[in-house]
């Protein structure tokens, strides 16, 4: 897509270095085909948004990133995803979705802490990688709850059940849960769907500050968000990318008319 | 264009857009009706322009208040952000183009004794009907959202630009040549600059219009032709 390489062109000028890029990449549940040869990069340390009306598949792709599809039968991938600068292909059966999901993390539109205390929330990802000794899980722990800005809140009841705090707080020890295994890459669907406007802009302002150290790609129907907090923004229509270009362009001037359309109000 | 799904947005920018058009069509009167004063030496008119100027402003602030409320409620992107900016950035200029017209029929008086010299008032008309072409034809472009319609308006300044330039030869030569002719031709000298500044705001309205269709800048540099910023003095 000559679009896409004006944008690849300007950002490379300016040292941006791609932590993703998505090949071709096609999805099929079973017969029906939800994506359709997407292409596009995923840039280091930026937010990357992906818009579109329901059904368009951005939720298909986010889950592709990282192998969510894997766990239900009758679901292929075709294409590649490359992770660098480890150059994996990791939507390739070779490689294990366990691998990749230490890799990328995910959060949620409904915050779904296990049942288990606040502690326990946030170390599950370590244990499972193996990291048991408890000093380290201790100081992990804190580390990714001070980075998800829930520390102060949660600190001197870190035994008590998850399942006591605000919506907005789960939201928080989700993506903190997310951020213990030092993920490359965290994915975000609709994260702020289920919160008021208050919590939603703390969720975002985090966004912003989380993206210096991972890279982010996030799922919003919430057009205003995605201007808001994202760097790039990926248009999608009917499992198609119709548009991919920096968000302050993508909003100001489009150059699909479909994007116009649904960013300014015109579909249906 | 297909509508908004919610019409009343549809409502709004057609609202804004309505005004600016109004505007437009007030200020290209005035305008109109201020040379015409000058020509004529008819004072009547040139009172009816100064006591009609307030209506343009009154529309500008409408125009704002709309173009602002707009933005809050409506969180316009990409096409329709650029009209809100843009019926913003016209109503200055319109503005502006209404406050020129007015000034120079405020000199009308000035201008309107025995000493007419034919050539200037001439050149001076000249300059005032290209002008006001200018200002029919970009208001034609935004009417139509038509971009080659812009550009036409946008490159045709530098030829009012050099009329302003050889106006102000003229005018020098007649108040070297006697003394008494001094105040009139610095009078004249205000209203054909004034006039040239319509034909920048114009060009101005033009870029605006391109912007808005096209969703980039016109080009930047202007061709420019108006010289008298450095006009020198012929030695004696």
């Amino acid at each position: 897509m000559d679009a896409m390489t004006q944008v690849e062109d300007r950002t490379a000028a300016i040292g941006g270095a791609i932590r993703a890029r998505v090949e071709n990449l096609s999805f099929f549940y079973g017969e029906k085909q939800a994506l359709v040869d997407v292409s596009f990069p995923i840039y280091d340390r930026k937010v990357t948004a992906l818009i579109g009306p329901s059904g368009c598949g951005k939720s298909t792709l986010l889950r592709t990133l990282n192998r969510m599809h894997d766990l239900y039968p009758g679901n292929r991938y075709q294409g590649r995803v490359v992770l660098y600068p480890e150059e994996i292909d990791i939507v390739s059966p070779k490689v294990d979705p366990m691998l990749v999901r230490l890799k990328i993390g995910m959060v949620f539109q409904k915050p779904n802490p296990f049942p288990k205390s606040i502690y326990d929330n946030v170390a599950a990802g370590l244990w499972v990688r193996g990291i048991r000794k408890k000093s380290m899980v201790d100081e992990r722990v804190e580390q990714s709850l001070r980075q998800a800005a829930l520390w102060d809140e949660v600190k001197d009841r870190l035994r008590t059940s998850a399942y006591g705090l605000s919506g907005g707080q789960q939201q928080r020890l989700c993506i903190a849960r997310a951020l213990a295994p030092e993920p490359e890459m965290l994915l975000l669907d609709e994260p702020t769907s289920a919160l008021d406007p208050i919590a939603t802009a703390r969720i975002e302002e985090l966004v912003m500050e989380l993206a210096s150290s991972v890279t982010i790609v996030i799922v919003t129907h919430n057009m205003q968000q995605a201007a808001r907090i994202s760097n790039y923004t990926a248009f999608m229509h009917l499992g198609q990318m119709v548009e991919y270009e920096e968000t302050a362009l993508i909003f100001t001037s489009p150059k699909e008319r479909r994007t116009q359309d649904y960013i300014t109000g015109r579909y249906g | 264009m297909t509508e908004h799904t919610l019409k009343a947005f549809d409502i709004d920018l057609q609202e804004l857009a309505r005004k600016v058009a109004e505007m437009g069509g007030l200020a290209e009167r005035q305008f109109a009706n201020s040379i015409q004063a000058l020509i004529r030496r008819d004072l009547e008119l040139a009172q009816r322009v100064i006591a009609a100027d307030p209506a343009i402003d009154v529309l500008q602030h409408e125009i704002e208040e709309k173009a602002i409320l707009t933005i809050a409620r409506r969180q316009p992107m990409a096409v329709d952000l650029r009209e809100v900016v843009g019926a913003l950035r016209m109503a200055s200029d319109l503005e502006r183009i209404g406050d020129l017209a007015k000034n120079n029929c405020k000199r009308a008086s000035a201008l309107s004794g025995d000493f007419h010299p034919q050539k200037l008032m001439r050149g001076l008309e000249h300059m005032g009907s290209l002008v006001l072409n200018q200002l029919k034809q970009v208001l034609d472009a935004y009417a139509a959202r038509d971009p080659a319609g812009a550009v036409a308006v946008w490159n045709a300044d530098e030829q009012v630009d050099s009329l302003c330039t050889s106006l102000f030869r003229e005018l020098l030569t007649y108040m070297m040549e006697d003394p008494r002719n001094i105040t009139f031709c610095i009078h004249l000298m205000f209203c054909a600059k004034n006039i040239e500044r319509v034909g920048d705001h114009t060009t101005n309205i033009a870029e605006t219009v391109y912007y808005i269709v096209e969703g980039h800048a016109l080009a930047d540099q202007r061709p420019k032709g108006d010289t008298t910023a450095f006009a020198n003095l012929p030695a004696n």
